[in-house]
C-alpha cells in the first residue's frame, strides 16, 4: 500500500466512525454503504485537508469525493498529491 | 418590481411597519388577516389525519437548539437571549457601560431559552422517551422563528412563522408524508394564483464544510423547496418539504416500540412569505382581490381600521 492510501486508511479509522475497521475495505467499497455519515464525511474532508496540506476547492466538494478509498486517492491526485508505488 | 420598491408600496400601504432594525416588520391588522388566512387554509389541508396540534412558545429550551444540530450547521443564524445574571453589587458597572453607550451586552450572561430555530424542533424534546408507535406520530404545529438574516427584503424577516406538518415514525412512512404534503401543498398553494414551481433545494450549511454537506442533501433530494414570486419576480422558497431521515431520531434519542431509531418528515408553510407572495401577486390592494381569493382566505372587507398615515 503507497503511503497515501495509509494516510487515508488511517484518516478514516479515525474520523470515519465506521462500524468497520478502515483496513478491511477495499479500494472500492462504498464508504456509504459502509457506514460513513454526512457528517463524518465532512470532519474525513477536513482531516484529509490537514494530512495532505490541500483544500478541496467547490467542485470536489461532492459526495462523490469520499465514495471510495480509491475516489479519495483520486482527487488528491488532481489535487497534486503524488501518490507513490504500492 | 425590485424588492425595494414593493418594499415601499407595503411601507406606504400601512401592511408593513418597519420595526428600526434591517428584517424587523410589525403588520397591520390587515396584513395579519391574510396571515391567519393562510393558516387556516394550510391547517384545513390536514384533513382527515389526526394530529397532535400545538402552538409552541416562541423560545425554547437552550438544549433543543444543541440536540437539533443547528447550532452547529447554522451558527450565524441563531438567535440566544442573554440577562443579566449579576448581583447589586455589580449593576454601577453595567449602568456605566449603558450610559456611556459601551458594549453593555458583554455584561449579559446566556440564559436557559434561545429564540426558535424551526417549528419541529420543539417537537422532538417532548417525543424523546417515549417508544412510538408503529403508525407513527403526526404533528401539526406552528412557531415564531428567529433566523439572523438582516435584510430589508420583506421576504427575508428575522422573526416569521413557520405552520408544518411533522411525521414520526419509519422511513417509508416518512417519505411518504413528505411527498403528500409537497403535492398538497402545491396544490394549496396554485389554487391561491401563485405561480409555484418545486425545486430540489439545500440549507445554508456554514461554511466550506457546509458546502459538502449542502451537496449532500441535494444529491439524496432531502429537500425539496415551493418557490414562488415574493416581493419581486424573483422567486423564493414559502414551503419547503424535507425527508430527515433518523438525524433528529439519533440527536434526540427517539425510537420506535420495535427498538428502530425514529425517522421524521415535515413540510413548513412561511406564513409571512405567503402573505407577501399573495401581496405581490395579486395587488396591493387586497380589497379589490379576486373574489374566490378573499373568500378562500376569509377576508372580510376593511371598514374599521384608520388610514395610514
Amino acid at each position: 500500500m503507497s503511503d497515501v492510501d495509509a494516510t487515508i486508511r488511517k484518516v478514516l479509522e479515525t474520523h470515519g466512525r465506521l462500524p468497520v475497521s478502515a483496513s478491511a475495505l477495499k479500494d472500492d467499497d462504498d464508504l456509504y454503504q459502509s457506514g460513513l455519515s454526512s457528517h463524518a464525511s465532512v470532519n474525513v474532508m477536513l482531516a484529509l485537508e490537514d494530512a495532505f496540506d490541500v483544500e478541496f476547492p467547490d467542485a470536489l466538494l461532492r459526495k462523490g469525493t469520499f465514495q471510495s478509498v480509491a475516489a479519495i486517492r483520486e482527487a488528491l491526485e488532481s489535487l497534486g498529491v503524488v501518490v507513490g508505488p504500492g | 418590481m425590485s424588492a425595494e420598491g414593493f418594499r415601499r408600496e407595503l411601507l406606504k400601504e400601512g401592511l408593513l411597519q418597519d420595526g428600526g432594525v434591517a428584517g424587523v416588520y410589525h403588520r397591520s391588522f390587515t396584513f395579519e388577516g391574510i396571515v391567519r388566512g393562510v393558516e387556516a387554509l394550510v391547517s384545513a389541508a390536514g384533513g382527515n389525519e389526526q394530529h397532535q396540534q400545538l402552538f409552541f412558545s416562541p423560545v425554547m429550551a437552550r438544549s433543543t437548539l444543541v440536540d437539533s444540530g443547528y447550532l452547529t450547521s447554522f451558527p450565524d443564524l441563531i438567535g440566544t437571549v442573554s440577562s443579566f445574571a449579576g448581583t447589586e453589587a455589580e449593576l454601577p458597572v453595567l449602568l456605566e457601560k449603558v450610559n456611556s453607550g459601551g458594549k453593555w451586552d458583554e455584561l449579559l450572561s446566556p440564559t436557559e431559552v434561545t429564540l426558535c430555530s424551526s417549528a419541529c424542533h420543539s417537537i422532538y424534546p417532548l417525543v424523546a422517551g417515549t417508544p412510538i408507535p408503529a403508525d407513527g406520530l403526526r404533528y401539526e404545529v406552528q412557531s415564531f422563528c428567529f433566523r439572523h438574516e438582516p435584510s430589508s427584503d420583506p421576504a427575508r424577516m428575522q422573526s416569521f412563522r413557520q405552520h408544518e406538518f411533522v411525521y414520526l415514525g419509519t422511513e417509508g412512512r416518512a417519505r411518504e408524508h413528505r411527498e403528500q404534503w409537497l403535492q398538497r401543498g402545491c396544490d394549496l398553494l396554485a389554487g391561491l394564483g401563485l405561480s409555484i414551481e418545486v425545486v430540489v433545494a439545500n440549507d445554508p450549511f456554514f461554511g466550506r464544510a457546509g458546502q459538502l454537506l449542502a451537496a449532500g442533501q441535494r444529491e439524496k433530494a432531502l429537500k425539496y423547496e415551493i418557490i414562488s414570486p415574493i416581493t419581486s419576480e424573483v422567486p423564493g422558497a414559502i414551503s419547503s418539504a424535507n425527508y430527515h431521515e433518523d438525524h433528529f431520531g439519533e440527536s434526540f434519542g427517539l425510537s420506535m416500540v420495535d427498538g428502530s431509531v425514529a425517522h421524521s418528515a415535515c413540510i413548513g408553510f412561511g406564513l409571512e412569505r405567503i402573505a407577501l407572495a399573495l401581496l405581490f401577486k395579486h395587488g396591493i390592494d387586497v380589497d379589490s382581490w379576486p373574489a374566490e381569493i378573499r373568500e378562500a382566505l376569509s377576508l372580510a372587507r376593511d371598514v374599521h381600521s384608520a388610514e395610514p398615515t
